[in-house]
């Protein structure tokens, strides 16, 4: 008999996949999940006492910025995906919009190949162009990209203008039977806009991002979906309007889904003027709280959690959008838009469970099951915890207090509008396909 | 030099009350929203003295000799700019005036690393004007030296917000419950953003007049959520006009056409033009006001700019006096 792995004991099991929620051990062998219940005895390689901890179905983030090929000060393959393991990730889908964009199947390639050397501890899954350059005038060669291994597409950071090239693209990824994700925002009402249309623009003399500007594509797109056959995914949805929407086509049995940030469930506009800063002047011009789309108003959040609750909105992914501090410490015009946002996820989205808005149990699914099925289970990951599936499992202290130092963040983005804050909710081990991916200090080893 | 002797020279020797001035809490002069009336009254009182002194033959006083004042503007400007040289020139300061447009910054020197080479330079203030709003926010949280704003995006305009006032208060005495009316551009003016402030502290009922399509769609929200209910917004210029004390149109710039944001000049001169005319549905001792620079014939007509109501010319003087004033209570230090 050969020695196993891992076994972690005691711990809370929850699978929102199989509705799990007991205590138990999970043994695991050779990447795989060998066996759950109770009272497990090894021999394994590895013990984890995860007495007090909730083990559950490792994290898929639908949205992520790699940046890597092109942008390596700001983050690259190596350094995101330590950030993201950190955040509780097993597995992370890649926006395409890197230099060059991964428009073909040789830029897909390169990712992932860089991706299995430098990164063996995560499943990255890129997320291939739409159109050519990410220029919105003609369709990449999306069949190529899809053999390569990309498990959808979008031409994130912007909409595809041309509606006609938009229902094509529908169509043809339709075919292939992946999803298309759109990133909602016409570019003519949201011309020169750097946050929120509301009072804080007029306040800060800003030009606006209205609402209507994301929720006029959202409602194009829906309205293509029958015509198209397309599995569509809108993500980061960010106003109640996007959400009636949703909700409404989805009530029509329409293939929609959507995903929402953890900053759009918990900050406001209002972040911009308050900031997080030392020096004491009465307008913090934020640019850790730049991120398009946009944080909206405490009406928008009410309306994010609500889609959640009810199953209008799927999942919950990070845009995760690393910037180096020269790209942040600037007029607030000429900062990139973006918040790193792996190590944060879950320790803001638990202030939401913590308050009573949100169950523990949703807010898991939001963050497992339910994008692992958006993706089609791409991978052979199953975003649930199951015998003989492979083991991805994140260890979970809910109720460990900790308070953010950006500067002690894996990621080399330090842009996050979270410093200085503090949390209740803590990841403290992430498994990946049986390997300890990351842990903190306070897990022992046997 | 103290104030008092200040204005004892001011005066032609004629003794002027002391004026306290250990109240004075503020390094920056970002805008108007965290002044106090009592501190606009102090700026003023200072003013006055400076009044005075802009009245006399020779007109240096030495009260910043041995001081060095930096203005670094970011976007073309010569009234604002000069204005503050004057200014610093007449307390007898030194000024470096930094054109950031052929300096380092058009080598791609960051903000702050710009702004962080002059405090290195030891110099006792910056005087910066820039296009975008926030701007001197984000200098004032990343460097040690005194940040006076001369105008930052569509955001603020301080000390043209407290030059108006100024020459309002000279004129109207008692500002409680007089109505101004500013008419144009409020969506992209900052000059319209700091008259919000200033006219707070005053009791001021103020009327912005504007195109639906040059008013940001968050200003009413805006008043409530700041408790700015002394402001209001009219569309039609007739009826704002109505009975005003003062009225004050904004430049327009000749893009928002092109923007689309106004349908023509044509129809913007029919419909906002401030003109003897319309100014006749106002008090009749209405005074007339403009932040320069004007487009005569556009925003306001010939007469009414140069008409005997015209505050315009006394407006240039008085905003030379107010920067006096702000950079002696900002760099003044040892020397007061």
């Amino acid at each position: 008999m050969t020695a196993n792995d891992l076994l972690i004991k005691n711990a809370r099991i929850i699978d929102p996949a199989s509705s799990t929620d007991e205590t138990g051990d999970i043994l695991i062998s050779g990447g795989v999940i060998k066996q759950i219940g109770p009272n497990l005895v090894g021999p394994a390689l590895k013990t984890i006492d995860a007495t007090g901890l909730i083990a559950c179905p490792g994290f898929i983030d639908l949205h992520c910025h790699l940046r890597q090929p092109g942008y390596e000060n700001k983050e690259t393959i190596a350094s995101g995906s330590a950030a993201a393991s950190r955040g509780g990730f097993t597995t992370v889908c890649c926006m395409p919009n890197t230099n060059p964009p991964m428009d073909n199947a040789t830029t897909i390639d390169y990712v992932k190949n860089i991706a299995t050397v430098e990164s063996p501890n995560i499943n990255i899954l890129p997320i291939g162009c739409i159109t050519k350059d990410r220029a919105g005038k003609e369709l990449s060669e999306m069949a190529e990209m899809y053999e390569a291994g990309c498990i959808g597409f979008s031409d994130d950071g912007s909409s595809v203008n041309n509606a006609k090239l938009m229902a094509l693209a529908m169509e043809t990824a339709g075919s292939i039977g992946i999803p298309v994700i759109e990133h909602c925002e016409d570019p003519n009402l949201s011309r020169d806009g750097q946050m929120n249309d509301g009072w804080v623009a007029a306040r800060l003399g800003l030009t606006g991002i209205p609402a209507a500007a994301e929720e006029s594509i959202v409602s194009r797109d829906i309205s293509m979906i029958e015509m198209t056959n397309a599995k569509l995914h809108l993500t980061h949805i960010s106003t109640k309007g996007s959400v009636e929407l949703v909700r409404t086509a989805k009530m029509k049995g329409l293939a929609v889904t959507a995903d929402v940030t953890p900053h759009h469930l918990t900050l406001t506009e209002e972040r911009i003027i308050s900031g997080r800063t030392e020096k004491s002047v009465s307008l913090a011009y934020d640019t850790n709280a730049k991120v398009n789309p946009p944080l909206r108003t405490a009406a928008d959040i009410d309306a994010l959690i609500a889609g959640l609750n009810d199953g209008t909105i799927d999942a919950i992914a990070t845009d995760h959008a690393p910037h180096a501090s020269e790209d942040k410490l600037c007029e607030f015009e000429l900062a990139a838009f973006g918040i790193s946002g792996f190590e944060t996820a879950f320790g803001a989205l638990m202030t939401l469970v913590h308050s009573g808005k949100i169950k523990l149990n949703t807010l898991l699914a939001c963050l497992t099951y339910r994008p692992a099925k958006i993706i089609n289970f791409a991978n052979g990951i199953t975003g649930g915890i199951k015998q003989s599936g492979i083991a991805d499992i994140v260890l979970l202290d809910i109720n460990r207090e900790w308070t953010l130092d950006p500067e002690s963040m894996l990621s080399k983005g330090k842009n996050t509008p979270y410093s200085g804050q503090q949390f209740k909710g803590m990841v403290v081990a992430t498994i990946h396909r049986g390997a300890i991916a990351y842990k903190d200090n306070s897990i022992r080893i046997s | 030099m103290a104030l008092n002797e200040l204005k004892t020279v001011a005066a032609g020797q004629e003794t002027l009350p002391a004026v306290s001035i250990g109240q004075w809490r503020h390094k920056h002069v970002l805008d108007l929203d965290d002044f106090s009336r009592e501190e606009i009254n102090l700026i003023f009182e200072i003013t006055d003295a400076m009044v005075e002194v802009l009245a006399r033959d020779v007109k240096k006083v030495p009260t910043l000799r041995g001081k060095t004042i930096a203005t670094m503007f970011f976007e073309p400007s010569t009234r604002t700019r000069a204005s503050f040289e004057l200014a610093a020139k007449y307390l007898g300061a030194d000024t470096v005036s930094l054109d950031a447009a052929r300096s380092s910054v058009a080598k791609g020197e960051s903000l702050v690393d710009s702004l962080r080479t002059l405090q290195a330079l030891e110099v006792d203030a910056i005087i910066m004007r820039h296009p975008c709003s926030g701007a001197p926010y984000i200098a004032a949280q990343n460097l040690e030296i005194s940040i006076i704003n001369a105008g930052d995006g569509c955001h603020a305009h301080p000390s043209q917000g407290l030059l108006d006032l100024y020459t309002m208060r000279k004129h109207l005495k008692d500002l409680g419950g007089k109505k101004v009316v500013l008419v144009g551009d409020i969506m992209h003016s900052r000059v319209a953003r700091s008259n919000i402030w200033g006219s707070r502290a005053f009791g001021i009922k103020l009327i912005l007049c504007a195109p639906p399509t040059l008013v940001p769609h968050g200003l009413k929200q805006m008043l409530v959520k700041c408790g700015l209910d002394h402001v209001t917004i009219e569309h039609n210029l007739d009826k704002a006009i109505e009975n005003a004390d003062i009225v004050m149109p904004l430049r327009l710039q000749k893009e928002r056409q092109q923007n689309g944001l106004i349908s023509s000049i044509r129809t913007y001169i029919r419909q906002y033009q401030v003109n003897s005319e319309r100014l006749e549905r106002a008090n009749p001792g209405v005074l007339v006001m403009h932040p320069g620079p004007m487009n005569e014939g556009i925003e306001i007509s010939h007469e009414a700019a140069y008409s005997s109501r015209s505050l315009i010319e006394q407006q240039v003087t008085h905003g030379v006096a107010v920067r006096m004033a702000l950079l002696y209570l900002i760099a003044g230090g040892k020397n007061r």
